[in-house]
């Protein structure tokens, strides 16, 4: 699949009806998703033929794209039921098998290394903070090749460090730094439209 | 939900030892047909609880596959046996049961509830 192509598909799908504030509710672009998720397969190989861990998938955009981008198998967990119909019904609409469990990423408990890749747009922790660091640390108790991660480029050092000294990764990469273009979507968005400095990192866990 | 990730999940319950397999209570199970990956599958087989694996098949309806992988080779007609009980069986409705403490994680529609209660955290 071309990555346009793969855009394409990504943006046709139903995003949050009512986005939940609190859980840092926002949707990933096609633009980012398709490049994330392009690079993980075409540069590293972790998506094809390869099960495929989506944290915090929300209305499933980037489980959609690994599905398109024939990973094996593709898991959504997030916290939030309506979210999950939604990525079910956006599953059905391209005819990819995701299957979905609700519950909360950070309390999960996985039998150990289990999934090949974790693919993520965690919250960047501006409601409840450290968010972003515990969703990290998540997605490396359960990966075996690699956690791909959006992270403000803000927390750029502070996510290196701890990732290497107590996340048990072997190394930790920002693969490319990109705008993220939030458009107005709570009362309290002052501007139209914003854009953040976000990093796209590349995580390769320790063998356990 | 389907076997492959029922094989990855634990019951998360503070103070539970015996934290995996889930036993599965099955209500709805509708099979969909997923194209065979022999490699993929080869691949998996290492990875696998195959008892757990075995006992959700039975749970589920399926009841082909052997009660031990076999060794070194695997054959083709073992092979599509697996991928029926690994990618093929789904879960509508039903429960899964942590075998240690009773506590019942609902599945609705495909999607299992693993939320706790805040004084199972």
């Amino acid at each position: 699949m071309k990555l346009k192509q793969l855009e394409g598909f990504l943006g046709d799908l139903q995003q949050f009806s009512n986005p939940k504030v609190e859980l840092e509710q926002y949707p990933t672009g096609p633009h980012i998703a398709s490049r994330m998720l392009f690079t993980a397969e075409n540069s590293y190989g972790d998506i094809t033929d390869k099960v495929v861990a989506d944290f915090g998938c929300g209305c499933g955009t980037l489980s959609a794209a690994a599905a398109l981008l024939d990973a094996s198998c593709v898991i959504g967990f997030d916290v939030d039921p309506q979210s999950l119909e939604t990525a079910t019904l956006n599953a059905e609409e391209l005819e990819v098998e995701i299957d979905f469990v609700q519950c909360d990423v950070t309390k999960l408990e996985l039998k150990g290394q289990v999934v090949d890749t974790v693919v993520m747009n965690p919250p960047f922790g501006t409601r409840k903070k450290g968010a972003d660091m515990e969703f990290l640390s998540a997605a490396m108790k359960v990966a075996s090749r690699a956690v791909y991660s959006l992270h403000k480029t803000s927390t750029r050092e502070h996510i290196k460090r701890a990732a290497l000294r107590d996340f048990n990764a072997k190394s930790a990469e920002v693969i490319c730094e990109l705008r993220y273009d939030l458009p107005k979507l709570y009362k309290f968005h002052k501007r139209k439209e914003v854009d953040i400095a976000v990093d796209l990192w590349r995580f390769e866990p320790r063998q356990n | 939900m389907r076997l492959i990730m029922h094989n990855m999940l634990t019951c998360n319950i503070k103070g539970v030892i015996n934290k995996s397999p889930l036993r599965i209570e099955a209500e709805k199970v509708i099979k969909k047909e997923v194209d065979f990956n022999p490699d993929f599958l080869r691949h998996m087989l290492a990875k696998i609880e195959w008892k757990a694996l075995v006992d959700g098949a039975r749970s589920m309806g399926y009841t082909e596959l052997p009660v031990h992988a076999p060794g070194i080779e695997s054959d083709e007609p073992f092979l599509r046996k697996f991928h029926h009980a690994l990618l093929e069986l789904n879960l509508e409705e039903g429960s899964l049961v942590c075998q240690e403490s009773g506590r019942k994680f609902p599945v609705n529609k495909g999607v299992p509830n693993m939320l706790l209660h805040e004084k199972e955290v």
